[in-house]
């Protein structure tokens, strides 16, 4: 009888439905219409039983009586219920006429449960799906080393610095940068093979050079003493001028430079920049034609 | 002499290693046949210092060799690399090619080239974007200019395509999202133009930049587009440009870079500065990640109907370690 199961399977000994947790038995059964493991919702300790399950988007009524309680195959009756919900429930309610209120109650609300997801299932799916694929464990660590070695390989920094450097020597920056250090070891160059002896003109052109390269920092030594106006006669002056200067205190500011320069190199660097930006400055024409 | 018979010969001694003379294996001996494994390594290992030492030996030789000879030596060789080595693809772009030349010109990035339309880019994700998306994608629209990020809600991609095109855009970016890193990019050109997807991957966000600029400002940038020689590098190399206008502001002194090594395209962000007329300085702003390219589409988006031009087979295209597509 269905009080000696309970009896037995509900509160002693081994259910293989019951699920326990801390708060609360669940029911694996798939005929149970609550889903708990309670006294009045277990289908094995009930004999008169119904829940509503659907399989393939409709929607059945499961009954289970005591007549046939002694026949295993033929205990579960099925009952198609309509697609259109008020039917169904009517449908439901005249099946279950005479059954306790409980099993009515319980089975329209899981109906309705069921038609509520069944909804949103065929919503879904017309929605966009999120496609998901499988990641190959060995593809995506061999794609992620070739990716590491072909950085490496790349050698952006270098590439990029080339690239930007061919085409400043292509004039596609036209007038912007003023790098006038080739043309004036050319012109000067020439002046000094001109101006003085030719048994000297090879020392002094690579004085001349040497001169060039330190030409920025010793000008940048003299900006620190002087004030700006100065500077700003210096430059209007005439480089050779300048250059005659710097000859004589050659050595000077040859050790000056090298004890300056580590300490401050990259400020320093931004200094002969700026100059010549000064330097564009009288002459706006050309600025904004390239512009 | 020899070391005594084969697999048996290492029996003459055990535990600490002997002295270093030159020891000759007799021609049949091979290390792996020993069975014991300590003495097999032990075995291998001598043969590895002396394969070493022989190297060394010759390397020195030739080195001599090359000395005596002075200015007769013949000229170094070249190490081989992976680019050295790269199988030769016969879609490879001459710059003279005059059959590429008339097909640029007239396919649909002409009117781009023609300088008759700005390019005006819209940036997107996928669904419900996680905070590092979010970020990544604000950046990238800095760094391209005239772009607008706009959120996805459940938007089909289809039906976003025409609104786009009717109010102007000229490219669509997606990027998609997944685990809360952004893993792949579509990049679609609008008036039906190409579409590329690509797999997307290291993505470092600005503040994850080591040695970084201030943020990238509104001038436009130049574009540096390396290493893309085959046809299918070229027209992706076009998609890229087609997203920047075509006239850079140079005071910006910004770039942007797309470089594509070994079917890797790298993309990084710029400033540079001319220290003098050999020397530049660049400093990185702006995000930096990879792309590697997966299909390309004629059309534009359309998963099921589209007409791949390009589609990465991993079977048959990743066989050989020196082919490249790109």
């Amino acid at each position: 009888s269905p009080q000696v199961v309970w009896d037995t399977l509900g509160n002693r000994q081994f259910c293989s439905y019951k699920i326990t947790t801390k708060t609360q038995n669940f029911c694996r059964n798939e005929y149970n219409i609550t889903g708990l493991c309670n006294r009045s919702s277990c289908p094995l300790a009930n004999s008169q039983y119904a829940t509503v399950r659907e399989e393939k988007g409709r929607c059945y009524l499961y009954m289970k009586t005591i007549e046939r309680a002694a026949f295993p195959r033929r205990l579960w009756e099925r009952v198609l219920l309509s697609k259109n919900y008020e039917k169904a429930l009517e449908e439901i309610d005249e099946n279950l006429i005479y059954w306790p209120r409980f099993i009515r109650h319980k089975c329209k609300q899981r109906f309705t449960k069921i038609t509520q997801y069944l909804i949103r299932i065929r919503k879904l799916t017309l929605k966009r799906q999120r496609k998901i694929v499988p990641l190959r464990r060995k593809i995506e660590r061999r794609e992620k080393r070739r990716e590491e070695k072909a950085l490496v390989a790349a050698q952006l920094d270098n590439a990029i610095e080339k690239e930007l450097l061919e085409r400043l020597k292509q004039h596609t920056y036209g007038d912007i940068y003023n790098f006038p250090i080739h043309a004036f070891d050319k012109a000067l160059q020439q002046q000094e093979a001109e101006s003085e002896s030719e048994s000297d003109a090879e020392k002094e052109e690579e004085e001349e050079e040497e001169d060039m390269d330190q030409r920025e920092f010793v000008e940048a030594d003299d900006s620190d003493l002087s004030d700006f106006e100065d500077m700003d006669k210096l430059e209007t002056s005439s480089e050779e001028e300048q250059e005659e200067e710097e000859e004589v205190e050659k050595k000077a500011s040859h050790s000056k430079s090298k004890g300056k320069t580590p300490l401050k190199g990259p400020a320093r660097r931004k200094r002969p920049y700026i100059e010549i930006e000064y330097e564009e400055e009288t002459e706006p024409s050309t600025k904004t034609k390239a512009a | 002499e020899g070391r005594g018979s084969g697999p048996v010969g290492s029996a003459v001694e055990d535990g600490g290693p002997p002295a270093q003379e030159r020891v000759l294996f007799p021609p049949t001996f091979s290390v792996s046949e020993i069975k014991n494994k300590q003495r097999r390594h032990f075995m291998f290992l001598r043969w590895k210092q002396q394969q070493r030492k022989e190297k060394l030996a010759a390397k020195k030789k030739r080195r001599k060799e090359r000395e005596a000879l002075g200015d007769k030596a013949p000229p170094k060789a070249i190490p081989k690399t992976i680019e050295n080595q790269r199988v030769y693809d016969e879609t490879t772009v001459d710059p003279n090619d005059e059959e590429v030349a008339f097909d640029e010109a007239t396919d649909e990035f002409a009117p781009y080239f023609n300088r008759q339309t700005v390019p005006k880019i819209l940036i997107t994700t996928s669904d419900r974007p996680r905070g590092r998306t979010v970020r990544f994608c604000e950046q990238l629209s800095t760094v391209i200019p005239n772009s607008h990020v706009y959120y996805r809600r459940g938007l089909a991609l289809k039906r976003i395509i025409p609104q786009c095109i009717a109010r102007d855009f000229t490219d669509l970016i997606v990027i998609n999202e997944d685990r809360k890193i952004p893993n792949g990019l579509v990049l679609s050109h609008l008036p039906d133009g190409p579409t590329a997807h690509f797999r997307m991957s290291s993505v470092r966000l600005r503040k994850e930049i080591k040695r970084k600029g201030k943020e990238p400002t509104e001038h436009v940038p130049e574009v540096i587009l390396n290493n893309f020689t085959t046809r299918l590098g070229h027209s992706v190399g076009r998609m890229f440009a087609a997203l920047f206008p075509h006239d850079p502001q140079f005071i910006g002194r910004q770039v942007a870079t797309f470089h594509n090594q070994r079917d890797y395209i790298f993309f990084r962000f710029h400033r540079y500065i001319f220290k003098s007329e050999k020397k530049v300085g660049i400093q990185e702003l702006g995000p930096r990640f990879t792309l590697k390219l997966r299909s390309l589409q004629k059309g534009t988006f359309d998963s099921k109907f589209g007409e791949y031009e390009w589609i990465h087979k991993r079977r048959e295209m990743d066989t050989s370690r020196r082919k490249f597509h790109l």
